[in-house]
Parts: structure tokens; C-alpha cells; sequence
């Protein structure tokens, strides 16, 4: 009787715990797929706002390099060059494309239809070919980021009108049924530095200062962390000094990155006098906040070559650097190098020490050299998500998507390097 | 000559010593009957010529490099005509500026007042000097290391522990960068803060309930008397930090268990890696995230149901910066969850507990140092995030537990404050390395009681 009455005891209890058995598992399912989901989420984001600024919108027009209408007569005086009035190029072009506008209000509502570095454009082709000057020839011309982004949207079907008055969106109605505006390819955002106006906006300016920064730091942080690594993983005695050493190292690893940069103001810029927004400066930054990861890789990888080799080598005479130099560190090196390559992608997204020593200034050359001012690729994504323009979102989310295939690149090479190089012993 | 030539002159010359002494160790070896009669093997000899020949004027080198354009300035400051020598430590600075940029060309030397185009010429002329002596300098010091060092060449010399004792030395200095960066880091922000204390009351600072930082340029200025009490501070970085916990710790935590428990080998090597790729996108993009994806969904979210969400919501920053600790986290809590030995769930699974009564009851309770010290760096991490709250979070220093509403944290006010040009003697400045201070403080205590939890744990197990 008892007995029974135990045995559906249990069975009830058994079947509450496994309906609990089957929640918990549930749970962890949910918890894995909420990650996935915003790592999807992210990625399906960040295209859908960026993949726009791939294209930029142009404007076909009859240019006539009028020397007059320029104000030039002579194309070697780079004086005169600097000076003219090359805006007036596209300007009157545009204006024998809709002769019926007059009016001051009208003609400069006109004139907003193109970008203000349309006459730029067309001034690098003349002097590219002078022989073009006094003809005519027909040019595609950037237009305006509000055109850019009014036109995109009027494609996709629902129009974003913003600043535009109705008389703008009727013109560019004309000129598309004549198809004469259109999407190009968007070679601006590749070769050209930063910019106030989003159509004119590049990123050739922060990838530079972004290359030119990690290889500061590269050249810095890879022989600094790979002796320091050496030294703590072959001759460092046991005492008190190592292990300071080695908990400062950990230390480091953990503290917010925002702090490396207060370092560098006051230490770099304030004492040592490092002028403020050079790659320089940038580099020893990101050298001191990627030392700790290349040195504790570097660590793994030197300890995960077996003691065989280091007793083989002493074994046969040779002395500790010997084996060291010899023996140890080629079989560590691709560890070592996956190790940097972790920590240079690291340092490339790296945006808040380097708003404190001023790589957040707004540069529009592009760098050429260590000590040129510059700034970086993330720098420049949070400087563009901080401006106004609409434009500037689409341009920040190409720039986003830039900076992730970057990362995608070096973390695959990464991992491809382990398995490719790396040797179980 | 300029720094950089300086260098590419040392290389040569380090490689020029290099092989002359190896060649000459050669020329002593071959009259006695090859190399095995050296002490050590003939590019030792070189090395060690090299080194002493590089070594020591590179060192001076750098300190020329540090010093040289302070000496120069303060030459050229003294130097100064009368009428010209500057009242405050601004003014000298403006003066100092002038000065160089004339003499750099930036500015052009017309219409320039007499003493500054020959402060402009003296500071020239000084820097001519400075060069030219630091070529020779270094010429001398390299050519005699180079003599030192063949003087000591004989067949019984032992160049290869002369070499590895220096090599040693070297390998000893790049380990201690890491204690200098430590020292560097303490150093600059300890000796702002005590400036700023100095104008501040620390009492004032970390006890006072207002924040506005705005001093007054002049002295009549209305409404910008600069108050700095970080009290609100700390209230908005630990309302985001705690937002960001409560969706990282969670989701973190449950998809390691999952991952580590039930998941067979096939979601693991693909679920692993996927929700690592998190860990591995900057942090300004999930700012960008935040901040015009996420505010704006929970503001429209949060107005259908007649909430109102501030566009800049603690909740909007502290959410996604917990989807970024969510890999943290897990990453962390796997390593210690596998760590348990399989023994204890074997136990536990024998005697009839299921699988997740063995994980709640046994491996977790098992592993919970491991976990509490996990998630004490992840606390730190969310404290110290800086790009997420900038771009997401408010400027407004406001005193409110209210998740919906807009706070301001410890890093949103050292980087407003410090971003563009400063000057390093107003409080306004100096306030944000005294907020630096208390970052790296807490951060610091975190991560070495988490740190040594996590290494407790594991001596525990292994």
C-alpha cells in the first residue's frame, strides 16, 4: 500500500523535475540565441544603413571650361588657379539645363542642387587635361548630400524630403526622367580625407592615420612584449620582483583604456612634449594598453613548447640564449604572432584614449608620415555619428563597415595562422 | 643633424662595428688554428662590439631627444629682451609659441616686434648648436665604445656572457615597462588630483550632490560658479553598470552553462565563436548601435505605452553595453564551469538528480568563486566603458535611480572635459583626472580581488 503510494509520489515529483530539467534547458537555449540575435541585429543594422554610401548621387551636365567665366587666363599661375571662381563652372551649366528659372531665390536654390566641391572636381580635370579649356564636354557632378539623400530615398520608394522645397524635388523629377541623375559608384569615400559636407566626406584620411598608428605600434609593443615574455617565461628568477611584475601585467590587462590615454596627456604630450595628434603619440598609447595581451600570448606560446627541446638543446652545449634564440622562440613565433595580430586589432578598435590626446581634431589632409597630424578610422565613425547631417549616418555606417571587415580580416588571419602554423607537441 | 639620421647613422655604424670585430676575432683565430681557439664564437665578438658601440649613444640620444627642446626654450626664454619677459605662466606660454612658430616660418617675420624675430634667430641658432654638438657627441661615444671594445678583443676574451649579461639586461627592461606604465598611470593622475584638490576640497569631490563644471570666465559670470560633487557621477555609472549586469550576467551566465553542460560538440564549435564575435566589435560601434538604433526603438517603445524614455536613457547605453559584456562573461564562467572535475557531477547524477539539479546544486555551488570573481571584472569593464556612454548617454549630471532617464558616468565627464584643447591649470581640467583617479582606484581593487578570487579557485581544482 505504502509502497504505492511512494512510487506516485515520485512519479509526480519525476515529472515536475523533468518539466523543470526541460525549462533550464530552455533557458540556456534562449540565453544563446538572445546572442546570436544581436550579433545579427548589429550586423543587419549596420548594412542596412550603410550600404547606401557605397553610391553617391551625380548630376549630368554640358560643363563649357569658360576661362572667362572662371576668371583665368592662364592655367600655369597657380595663383590665379587658387583664386578663380571654378564654382561657376557647373553653376551656369546647370542653369542652361533649366533656362526658365529666374529669380536671386530660385537660382540659389538651383545652385543647392550641387555639391560645393563640384567646381573642385572639375578643376583637377582641366588641369589633368588642359586642353579641354574653351570646350565643352559632358561631366557627371556631384551632387548635394541633401539631393544624395532625398534621391536614394525617392528610389527606395518612400522619399525623405527634408530641407527640400517642392520646386528642388520637381527639378530632380525632371532631370531623372531625362536620366540625367543617377547613382555612381562612391570613389569620394575612399579617397578623400574628412570633410563638412557628407558628399565630400572620405575615409582615406582615418584608414591612413589608422595604419600609420598600428604600425607605431606595432613596431613598439611585438619586441617589447616578446622580450618582456621571454624574460618572465625563461630567466626571471622566482622573487618577490617577477611576481610584481607579473601582477602589474595583469593589471594592466583590466584597466578601462580610457585611463591609458590620461597617461598619455599628461606623461607624452604634457611632459615629454609629443606634439598632440601625430600617429606618434597615438602609437605609444596603444603600445602601453596592447603590451599586456601580446605579453601574456606570447607567454602561452613560449611555455606550450615542450621542455624536450630546451634540454636537447642546452644538452648539446648550447648556452640558455642559444636554446632560447635558437630553438624556443622560431617554434613560439606563430603563437607570438597570432598574439599580436589579437592585439592589433585590439588596438584598431580603440577609440577613448585617443580622444584625449587630441586624434579627435578634424583633419582633412591625409597623413602622410609618424609626425603628420591625423586621426583614426574609429575616431572618425564617432566624430561622423556626432554630426547633424543626415547624410553623416549612412557615411558612419560604411565607415562601420569598413572598420569590421578590417577586423573580420585580421582576426580570421589570426585564427587561420594557429591552425596553419601552430604544432601540437 | 635630426633624430631619425642620427638612428640610421647608429645602425651603420652598429653594423659596421659588427663586422669589423668579427672579422678581426677571424684574423686572431686563423694563426692559432681555427675558431675553436676563441673563447666564444667569432659573432659574438662582433655582437659585443656592436652593442657597445649602439647601446650607450642611444641612450643619450633619447635623452637629448626629451631634453633638448626644454633646455632650448628655457635658453631662449631667459634671454629675453626686457620689455618683452612675461608676466604669468599663459602668457609665457604664448609668448614661447610666437617664438617658435617665427622661427619655424609658420609666422611670417614682417611686422614682428623687434625682441620676438630675435628671440626667433637665438632660438635657431640654439638649435644649430644642440645638433651639431649631439652629432659629434654621439660620433665620439659611438667610435669609443667601438675602441673599448676591440681593445678587449683577445682570443680568451668571453664575449658571449659579456653579450648575454647586456641581452639580459635588455630583456629585464622591456619587463619592467609594465611596471612603469603602472607607476606612469598613478603618477599622472595622482599629481593632477592633488592640484585639482588643492582648489577642490576632496570632502567636496566625493561627497557633494552637484555637478556642473563650467567655471566662470569672468569674474561676473552668471550661473557658472563650477560645483564638483561627483556624488551624481557615481549614481549614473553604477545605474548603467547595473543595467548592463542585469542583461549580462544572465544571458552570459546561462549560455555557458548551456554551452558547457548540454551543447553537443557541433553547436559548440559554432555558437562559441559567433557569440565571441561580440567581444570583438569596438566599442564605438555599439555606441553608434545605441545611440541610433536602440534610444530611439525604446523612446518610440516606451511613448506607444505612454512611457516616457529619454532619447539619451541609461537604459538604451546600459543595455548595449551588456550585450557587449555577454561574451565576457560567458567566456569566463566556461572556463570555470569545465574546470569542476567531472567527478562531482557523476556523483551527484548517481544519486538520481537531474542534469540540472546537478549543475544548480553541485557544479555551480562548486564553481561560484570562480563566477563572482568573473563577474567582479566584468563590473569593472562596464565602469570603466567608455565609447558606449559617450555616445549614448546623457551630459546632464543627474541624480536619479530612474533607468529611463538620462545620467551622465565618470567617463562621459572625463572625456567632455578633456577632449580639444586645454589648459592644464583650471580646475575644470584637473577635475577629470581626479575622476580618473577614482576609476583606476575602483577598477584597480576590483580586478586584484577578482584576480585572486579566480586564482584561489583554480589552485583549488588543479
Amino acid at each position: 500500500m505504502s509502497d504505492s503510494k511512494t512510487l506516485i509520489k515520485i512519479q509526480h515529483s519525476l515529472t515536475r523535475r523533468n518539466r523543470a530539467e526541460a525549462r533550464f534547458r530552455w533557458y540556456g537555449r534562449i540565453a544563446i540565441l538572445i546572442g546570436l540575435m544581436a550579433v545579427a541585429l548589429l550586423f543587419i543594422d549596420i548594412v542596412s544603413k550603410g550600404h547606401g554610401a557605397f553610391r553617391a548621387t551625380y548630376i549630368n551636365l554640358d560643363i563649357r571650361y569658360d576661362a572667362d567665366l572662371i576668371g583665368i587666363d592662364n592655367l600655369s599661375d597657380t595663383e590665379q588657379l587658387s583664386a578663380g571662381n571654378w564654382q561657376a563652372l557647373p553653376k551656369s551649366a546647370l542653369r542652361e539645363r533649366f533656362p526658365d528659372v529666374s529669380g536671386r531665390r530660385d537660382k540659389r536654390r538651383l545652385n543647392n542642387l550641387l555639391s560645393n566641391g563640384a567646381g573642385f572636381d572639375l578643376k583637377d580635370r582641366l588641369l589633368a587635361s588642359p586642353t579641354l579649356l574653351g570646350k565643352t564636354e559632358s561631366v557627371w557632378v556631384l551632387a548635394d548630400d541633401d539631393i544624395d539623400t532625398y534621391y536614394k530615398s525617392w528610389l527606395d520608394g518612400n522619399a525623405y524630403e527634408a530641407r527640400l522645397t517642392d520646386q528642388q524635388i520637381q527639378w530632380i523629377g525632371e532631370l531623372h526622367e531625362k536620366g540625367l541623375i543617377e547613382l555612381k559608384f562612391n570613389s569620394n569615400l575612399f579617397n578623400r580625407g574628412d570633410s563638412r559636407e557628407p558628399e565630400q566626406a572620405g575615409i582615406r584620411g582615418a584608414v591612413m592615420g589608422s595604419f600609420l598608428t598600428l604600425v607605431m605600434t606595432l613596431m613598439l609593443s611585438f619586441p617589447i612584449g616578446v622580450c618582456a615574455a621571454i624574460y618572465l617565461e625563461e630567466f626571471a628568477p622566482k622573487n618577490r620582483w617577477t611576481d610584481f611584475i607579473e601582477v602589474n601585467i595583469n593589471n594592466l590587462a583590466a584597466v578601462p583604456s580610457i585611463i591609458f590615454g590620461l597617461l598619455g596627456l599628461a606623461i607624452f604630450i604634457n611632459f615629454f612634449h609629443v606634439p598632440r595628434s601625430v600617429p606618434i603619440v597615438g602609437g605609444l598609447v596603444l603600445t602601453l594598453m596592447t603590451l599586456p595581451t601580446i605579453i601574456i600570448t606570447s607567454r602561452a606560446a613560449i611555455k606550450s613548447v615542450p621542455p624536450s627541446i630546451r634540454e636537447a638543446a642546452l644538452g648539446m652545449g648550447a648556452s640558455r640564449y642559444q636554446m632560447v634564440l635558437h630553438h624556443v622562440l622560431p617554434l613560439a613565433l606563430p603563437g607570438m604572432l597570432t598574439g599580436a595580430i589579437i592585439g592589433m586589432a585590439q588596438a584598431l578598435g580603440e577609440t577613448a584614449p585617443l580622444l584625449m590626446i587630441g586624434m579627435v581634431a578634424f583633419i582633412v589632409d591625409i597623413p602622410n608620415g609618424f609626425s603628420d597630424p591625423a586621426t583614426v578610422l574609429p575616431v572618425q565613425i564617432f566624430l561622423w555619428a556626432d554630426s547633424p547631417e543626415r547624410a553623416f549616418v549612412e557615411k558612419t555606417s560604411a565607415a562601420i563597415m569598413v572598420l569590421l571587415s578590417f577586423l573580420i580580416a585580421m582576426n580570421t588571419t589570426a585564427v587561420w595562422l594557429r591552425r596553419r602554423l601552430e604544432r601540437r607537441w | 643633424m635630426q633624430a631619425t639620421h642620427l638612428l640610421f647613422l647608429l645602425i651603420v655604424l652598429g653594423l659596421f662595428s659588427f663586422y669589423v670585430s668579427r672579422g678581426r676575432s677571424l684574423a686572431l683565430a686563423n694563426p692559432l688554428g681555427g675558431i675553436r681557439n676563441l673563447h666564444s664564437l667569432p659573432s659574438y665578438y662582433g655582437l659585443h662590439a656592436a652593442l657597445w658601440c649602439t647601446l650607450p649613444a642611444t641612450f643619450l640620444l633619447g635623452i637629448w631627444l626629451i631634453f633638448d627642446e626644454i633646455v632650448i626654450n628655457a635658453m631662449v626664454m631667459t634671454d629675453l629682451s626686457p620689455e618683452l619677459i612675461p608676466s604669468d605662466n599663459a602668457n609665457y606660454n604664448l609668448i614661447l609659441n610666437k617664438v617658435s612658430n617665427i622661427a619655424n616660418g609658420i609666422l611670417p617675420r614682417e611686422s614682428q616686434p623687434i625682441g620676438l624675430l630675435d628671440a626667433a634667430d637665438n632660438m635657431l641658432s640654439l638649435n644649430v648648436v644642440s645638433q651639431w654638438s649631439i652629432t659629434l657627441l654621439i660620433i665620439t661615444l659611438a667610435m669609443s665604445g667601438l675602441a673599448w671594445s676591440s681593445h678587449k678583443l683577445k682570443p680568451d676574451f668571453r664575449a658571449r656572457p659579456a653579450v648575454e649579461r647586456v641581452m639580459q639586461n635588455l630583456l629585464l627592461a622591456c619587463a619592467c615597462v609594465a611596471i612603469f606604465t603602472t607607476l606612469g598611470i598613478v603618477f599622472s593622475v595622482l599629481f593632477e588630483s592633488i592640484q585639482f584638490f588643492r582648489s577642490v576640497p576632496i570632502y567636496d569631490f566625493v561627497f557633494g550632490l552637484e555637478w556642473s563644471p563650467q567655471t566662470a570666465i569672468r569674474e561676473d559670470q552668471v550661473g557658472s560658479s563650477g560645483s564638483f560633487g561627483a556624488i551624481p557621477l557615481f549614481v549614473g555609472t553604477l545605474l548603467v553598470s547595473a543595467v548592463a549586469m542585469f542583461i549580462a550576467v544572465p544571458i552570459g551566465l546561462m549560455s555557458a552553462i548551456y554551452l558547457a553542460e548540454y551543447a553537443d560538440s557541433k553547436v559548440r564549435t559554432y555558437a562559441k565563436p559567433a557569440l565571441e564575435v561580440l567581444a570583438g566589435i569596438p566599442t564605438v560601434v555599439y555606441g553608434f548601435f545605441a545611440a541610433l538604433t536602440v534610444a530611439p526603438f525604446l523612446r518610440d517603445l516606451g511613448a506607444s505605452v505612454g512611457l516616457t524614455i529619454s532619447s539619451e536613457s541609461a537604459l538604451a547605453a546600459g543595455g548595449v553595453m551588456g550585450i557587449m559584456i555577454i561574451p565576457f562573461i560567458s567566456s569566463l564562467a566556461d572556463d570555470v564551469i569545465t574546470a569542476v572535475p567531472q567527478s562531482m557531477r557523476d556523483g551527484s547524477l548517481a544519486m538520481g538528480a537531474t542534469q540540472s539539479e546537478t549543475i544548480r546544486k553541485v557544479v555551480i555551488p562548486a564553481a561560484l568563486p570562480g563566477i563572482v570573481g568573473g563577474i567582479m571584472l566584468a563590473i569593472s569593464r562596464a565602469i570603466g566603458e567608455t565609447m558606449i556612454v559617450v555616445m549614448a548617454a546623457g551630459m546632464a549630471a543627474k541624480l536619479t535611480a530612474n533607468p529611463l532617464e538620462s545620467v551622465t558616468t565618470v567617463t562621459v565627464q572625463i572625456v567632455t572635459l578633456l577632449t580639444g584643447d586645454q589648459e592644464f591649470d583650471s580646475p575644470k581640467t584637473l577635475a577629470a583626472f581626479a575622476l580618473g583617479l577614482m576609476l583606476f582606484t575602483v577598477t584597480l581593487l576590483l580586478n586584484i580581488f577578482a584576480l585572486h578570487i579566480v586564482k584561489k579557485y583554480r589552485e583549488q581544482y588543479e
